[in-house]
């Protein structure tokens, strides 16, 4: 176990596990957080993973970690790691299981008062439009040559069948498609099991929220991004479903050879990689992105069900009840990027685990309206409280792989959360708070409560504080829509 | 029952013993099924076969219950009855010929996304055999 005396104090936000910690580390930790956050992760094994994680082959520059990490399977959740391209390795379970897991923000110029009256039937028309739950089928049937096509376009293929406007593609990462997406190296398997869930939210911690926009802290930045004080906005959380989780299934199994083949020693098999250019590391790229893509559509065609729920809600009623997209971030993924190390700019596959890419100022493939503010970073907090809408920094580029936090973190076991929270009383206390809730599971809804996460407020503090993003706007929730 | 819940934060994970390794594949599907909260329909009564082979006992269990965790999400099924035949003979590929007794699903309280490797060991104990295995969800 890792204990806050093996750190080096940095800042107040930040600190260093040295390279020297460990024989087989190649590069230190960088750890994003206060002490009271540390403290708070004391008794998990998110530092031991973050020290494994830089035992990757080709791992360039720190390992980073953000202030809402824990304990995951290998990779902690959080953390961040730039490997050389294409040289270096690619890991799966450094990505994870979830493959572009992420976040749309939708906003609108609904004001609360307008809106209150309708947010019952509101919440009510999301949780029809929008499956959730345990193995529920999403909106759209497609066969096999179709989800191939999806597969490679990302979210273009949503726009050619009529579930997107060119606005919610240039406001989403990568435009919603990642380049060389090889639909012929994901499995059969893999390919069935996302057939019937395009555009369903699953479980877990994935929802559909609506949300006021309470605070803005740099209303410049937010006029940009199209939030308005006052009004409603709409977050998405959900990834790639059982296809993603398919794919990260069959190469972590695939890779169990393949390190042996490439002469790869790891602290934990969980971590398995390839060489990015290696036969098998080309396969799982090309199979991950078509992942991501899938992703993209997901959240897209969540969108488009969000859209109509609010159609169906307010228009007549209002005359300007439109949904326009801010922004859709990834926070599961493995990208090739340019980042200046050493003074030089390099070209590195960087892998984000529960951490959002946060690129600042200036930075090429940002639309160009995000172009002087930074691209928005969307961190969705636990169930009932704040969530936050921050700003990408140059800091974050120089000192984060550019990247910032992804939300709350959790700080309290599943079973914990199960045992000490009833999920009827949650809803009591959430709808007497004014937030209604449709939820597929009273046991699920328990384990997600508000103190089963740490305080998001310090959280984004912390990220504040370092310089890897800077606020925007505070949301406040009024529905959620949960499996 | 021969398993137990470990704490983890995020995830689920699972402490598992048995008298050899054939049971405790068995004991390790009983408690990922308790701890998903799954409930089986009394009928119809299913049957279901598959066959696997991997370099390691570890890599074998990882197979046998990610089947397990793709019947349950694609064909809405899961199994209470497991008659398990493996070969563990030195120097081969460990094998395992698996019929799976089960019906579909009632109910589940939550879904198992997937069965990682995560400091995955099958340890000989006084107990007979014990692995600790987290489940992504």
């Amino acid at each position: 176990m890792i204990s806050l005396q093996d750190l080096t104090k940095v800042s107040d936000y930040e600190w260093e596990i040295p390279q020297s910690f460990r024989g087989d580390m190649r590069g230190p930790v960088r750890i994003f957080a206060t002490r009271e956050l540390l403290e708070q992760i004391a008794g998990d094994k998110s530092l031991e993973q973050a020290v494994n994680a830089a035992t990757l082959p080709g791992l360039v520059g720190a390992v980073v970690v953000m202030p809402d990490m824990h304990q995951g399977y290998g990779f902690p959740i959080g953390g961040v790691a730039a490997t050389q391209f294409p040289r270096g390795v690619v890991s799966p379970g450094a990505i994870g299981y979830d493959i572009n897991c992420g976040v749309r923000l939708l906003a609108s110029s609904i004001e609360l008062e307008a809106a209150l009256p309708c947010l019952d039937s509101l919440a009510t028309l999301l949780n029809q439009y929008c499956p959730s739950g345990v193995g529920v089928k999403g909106v759209v049937h497609v066969n096999v040559p179709e989800l191939e096509r999806l597969m490679r376009a990302g979210s273009r293929w949503a726009l050619k069948n009529g579930y997107a406007s060119e606005n919610d593609i240039t406001r989403t990462e990568e435009n919603g498609c990642l380049e060389g997406a090889d639909p012929a190296k994901v499995s059969e398997r893999a390919k069935a099991r996302g057939r019937a869930q395009i555009g369903s939210v699953g479980a877990g911690n994935h929802f559909v929220e609506v949300d006021l926009v309470e605070t803005l802290f740099d209303p410049e930045t937010a006029a940009v991004f199209g939030l308005r004080q006052g009004c409603l906005a709409v977050q998405i959380h959900c990834g790639s479903r059982g296809l993603g989780h398919q794919v990260c299934t069959d190469y972590v199994k695939d890779f169990q050879s393949a390190v042996q083949r490439y002469g790869i020693e790891l602290p934990d098999r969980e971590l398995v990689c390839a060489p990015m250019d290696s036969p098998e590391g080309q396969a799982y790229l090309g199979a991950m992105r078509a992942a991501a893509n899938f992703a993209f559509v997901n959240r897209q065609l969540l969108a488009y069900s969000a859209r109509r729920a609010f159609e169906e809600t307010f228009a007549g009623k209002l005359k300007n009840w439109q949904l326009t997209q801010v922004y859709d971030i990834c926070h599961n993924m493995g990208k090739v990027e340019t980042h200046e190390v050493d003074g030089k700019r390099v070209k590195v596959c960087v892998h984000r685990k529960g951490a959002t890419r946060a690129f600042g100022p200036g930075t090429p493939g940002l639309p160009p309206e995000y172009q002087q503010t930074g691209q928005p970073v969307l961190v969705p907090g636990s169930m009932g409280t704040a969530s936050w809408v921050l700003a990408g920094t140059e800091t974050s580029m120089l000192r984060s792989w550019g990247s910032s936090c992804h939300g709350a973190g959790r700080t309290m076991s599943r079973a914990k959360a199960k045992h000490d929270i009833h999920g009827d009383d949650l809803r009591r206390e959430l709808e007497g708070r004014g937030i209604k809730v449709r939820a597929g599971s009273l046991s699920g809804l328990a384990e997600e409560a508000p103190s089963a996460y740490k305080d998001v407020d310090a959280v984004v503090e912390t990220v504040v504080a370092a310089g890897i993003a800077r606020k925007v706007a505070r949301l406040r929730p009024l529905a959620v829509v949960k499996g | 029952m021969p398993f137990e819940e470990l704490f983890h934060t995020a995830d689920w994970s699972l402490r598992v013993w048995a008298a050899d390794l054939t049971h405790l594949f068995v004991e390790t599907a009983r408690g990922m099924n308790a701890l998903t909260g799954i409930k089986l329909a009394e009928k119809p009564r299913v049957r279901r076969t598959f066959t696997a082979s991997a370099p390691d006992a570890e890599s074998l269990l990882v197979s046998f219950l990610s089947e397990l965790v793709y019947f349950a999400e694609q064909d809405r099924l899961a199994f209470d009855h497991f008659d398990l035949s493996l070969n563990l003979e030195d120097g081969q590929p460990f094998r395992l010929s698996a019929t799976l007794h089960g019906a579909p699903i009632v109910s589940l309280d939550k879904a198992i996304k997937a069965v990682t490797y995560h400091n995955l060991q099958i340890q000989q104990t006084a107990r007979g055999v014990e692995v600790e295995i987290v489940f992504d969800v």
